[in-house]
């Protein structure tokens, strides 16, 4: 268990800058997962704290000590790979006890480590076999053994659940968030996955292009995104995003115009707007809701039912295409014009440069933050 | 071919055959004839011809009378004294000198041909132009770099002795190919030489199968780079290496054209190939180098299938600690 801190760490291949002066901290025991869309430097950066790749710049702290310049091995540091990288002509105990058998441990110690970590894992009956002969899970698993049994300081997981199926997918999630929970060890874990970011985290680094957009606990990400790339990339369905404008600026929030000719008061701050000027509206799907006095009207173009909920797919007056998300069967049918509900107090406000309002009413965070917090932001 | 026979042998089994499959198998064997019939003409008959030679007292000098002898060229008594291929000191020379050529060369050529395998498979700047230069020996015709070397190793004129007598290592021309103590080493090394560079493209195909991710583990878990070697890259290079092996004892079993270009007819380093040369254009004893063919063939299936069966039983074994 380790301190893992990052002060403006720069990474170069060649002349392109793939991640832009990242400062984090990490705390003794936490769960940080950093997600991102494809290419954001999320694995890069992993690479950089495993030191499998040089920093180009600034500097990198394991408990304290600057370890730029360390190996892997002497950063005390274990990873678990998306592609699981066994030894394939090792038996599940080779594999396990191959990095263990040059430290000064003896064969004893070994034995009794290896079978220790199995027995967590419900690996002892495999410890035989050969990773050909394993599923997809139990190498897996293997791979996150292989991990333990070296007593790390900081485990590192590269998207270590992509290679698996759905169903499977959520097993090995509530087994390595189990396991976070037994071991309390320093996680840093990297996925594409937002539901596993939004499971396993203790805090979520969504990065974007090489730079950290926020960082912050799951709930927060959620409902307080400093940015419309926040915003957009966590939750599922995405937020729908409205081209809107300031009409007034009242006591209770912003009041901004909506498709077709409505409006809505935002419970928002109304820091750096003024009226008349060009804002985004965010509002998630789960959020918005069919109703006949509803301020925004349009089109419901195509209709996915999922049994326990449905999405209509729904063309505003400015030819925007808006997903609701409902409960249940609808009645609906494609081509019906309907009114939408938007509730004001949920609506996140967006500057022309993408940055968030201040969001003011915080009931549905419930006890994440605290009153005078809330009271600050008015 | 395998399609061919698993097909008919589906068919065996059922008493009826769909007239899919009956389909299939003909046209499956119409498509093999022509490749059938070739092999047949250009090197099973030639081989029949060679072991029935081997059983006759065929001369050169007239082929036409020739008479069936049964074993005489390979083991007779006469007068109490025993005459035949299988006496005969010459031949056990050159079967120990092509034995011993092959274990040295392909020994070396594997040792190097790893050493350059791993060279060519690091990252760096040039490599695809290296990888072509190092090819450049295999490219060159046997004949041509036997030769080659045959005026390099010169006595006189060869720029070997020129150089080891201008830096001082030797005080005379040394007649590298002529001297017994030399004329085998030469030999292996020209050998070396010239196919180092396929065993090193063969390992190095082998050593590109290897996934990448193995050894970025390896290194997370801060194990020494020739211990990984050791126990990673070769257990699973070894299917690749018994190939390259294989291919290359089997090629050097056969040696003919460099030994004849670098040293002729020469006892010292006279192969199983040179031998049977030997008996049947020198001395133009058609039967009596028939049979030495014939034994080399062999002893050289043989070999093989040994070779065969010791790669596969550690193949299927796998390494265990």
């Amino acid at each position: 268990m380790a301190d893992v801190t990052l002060r403006g760490v720069y990474k170069d291949f060649g002349s392109t800058r793939v991640i832009h002066g990242v400062d984090l901290d990490i705390k003794k025991g936490e769960f940080i997962v950093f997600v991102g869309p494809s290419g954001c430097g999320k694995s890069t950066l992993l690479r950089l704290i495993a030191g499998l790749e040089d920093i180009t710049d600034g500097e990198l702290y394991i408990d304290e000590a600057l370890v730029n310049q360390r190996s892997p091995k002497e950063r005390k540091i274990a990873m678990v790979f998306q592609s699981y990288a066994l030894y394939p002509h090792m038996s599940v105990f080779e594999n396990m006890a191959f990095g263990l058998e040059l430290s000064k441990v003896s064969k004893e110690e070994i034995f009794k480590k290896v079978a220790e970590t199995a027995e967590i894992l419900e690996l002892t009956p495999l410890l035989n076999r050969k990773p050909k002969q394993l599923s997809g899970g139990q190498r897996q698993r293997v791979a996150i053994g292989r991990a333990i049994v070296r007593n790390p300081k900081v485990f590192l997981f590269d998207e270590p659940l992509s290679n698996l199926d759905a169903a499977l997918r959520v097993q090995m999630r509530i087994e390595i968030a189990k396991l976070h929970r037994e071991m309390n060890a320093t996680m840093v874990y990297v996925t594409h996955d937002q539901t596993e970011a939004m499971t396993l985290a203790d805090r979520i680094v969504v990065l974007n292009a090489g730079r950290v957009e926020q960082v912050g606990s799951p709930l927060e990400l959620y409902h307080r995104p400093q940015n419309a790339f926040v915003a957009g990339f966590i939750g599922s369905p995405k937020m729908n995003f409205i081209k809107s404008s300031v009409v007034s600026l009242q006591e209770r929030g912003v009041e901004v115009a909506l498709p077709g000719g409505g409006t809505v008061i935002a419970s928002v701050a109304a820091d750096g707007v003024a009226t008349g000027d060009q804002v985004k509206v965010g509002i998630r799907p789960e959020h918005l809701s069919v109703s006949a006095e509803g301020p925004m009207t349009g089109v419901v173009e195509v209709i996915e039912s999922l049994g326990e909920s449905h999405f209509l797919y729904v063309r505003d007056a400015n030819g925007t295409l808006v997903t609701v998300q409902g409960k249940g069967d609808t009645r609906l049918k494609n081509g019906d014009t309907i009114a939408l509900e938007v509730p004001g107090s949920l609506c996140h406000v967006f500057r022309k440069d993408d940055t968030a309002l201040p969001r003011a009413f915080d009931a549905d965070i419930g006890h994440h933050t605290p009153a005078h917090a809330a009271s600050e932001l008015v | 071919m395998t399609l061919a026979l698993s097909a008919s042998g589906a068919g065996k089994k059922s008493a009826h055959k769909s007239k899919l499959t009956s389909d299939r198998i003909r046209s499956a064997w119409l498509f093999l004839s022509p490749m059938l019939i070739t092999l047949a003409v250009v090197a099973g008959w030639p081989l029949l011809r060679t072991i029935w030679l081997g059983f006759t007292d065929a001369n050169l000098s007239d082929l036409s009378r020739t008479t069936f002898i049964g074993l005489e060229n390979y083991y007779v008594t006469f007068d109490g004294e025993a005459y035949g291929l299988l006496v005969d000191p010459d031949w056990w020379n050159a079967v120990w000198n092509t034995i011993w050529f092959t274990v040295v060369s392909v020994g070396l050529e594997t040792i190097f041909g790893m050493f350059i395998a791993l060279v060519l498979n690091a990252e760096f700047r040039g490599r695809g132009f290296v990888r072509a230069a190092v090819l450049i020996p295999w490219a060159i015709p046997t004949v041509v770099s036997a030769q080659m070397w045959g005026w390099m190793l010169h006595d006189q004129f060869g720029v070997l002795n020129e150089i080891l007598l201008t830096i001082g290592l030797i005080s005379q021309p040394i007649a590298w190919t002529a001297d017994p103590d030399t004329a085998m080493w030469a030999v292996i090394m020209v050998d070396v030489w010239k196919t180092t560079p396929f065993m090193a493209l063969l390992i190095l195909a082998g050593l590109q199968m290897l996934p990448g991710d193995i050894y970025e583990a390896a290194r997370v878990d801060g194990v020494h780079p020739v211990r990984v070697f050791f126990k990673v890259t070769l257990p699973l290079i070894k299917p690749a290496l018994m190939v390259a092996i294989i291919f290359r004892a089997l090629d050097a079993l056969r040696i003919f054209d460099l030994i004849y270009v670098l040293t002729s007819n020469s006892a010292d380093t006279m192969s199983m190939s040179v031998y049977a040369r030997q008996q049947l254009v020198d001395f133009q004893e058609v039967g009596y180098g028939s049979a030495a063919a014939t034994l080399l063939f062999l002893i050289v299936a043989v070999m093989t299938t040994i070779t065969l069966m010791a790669g596969n039983v550690k193949l299927s074994e796998g390494p265990q600690s």
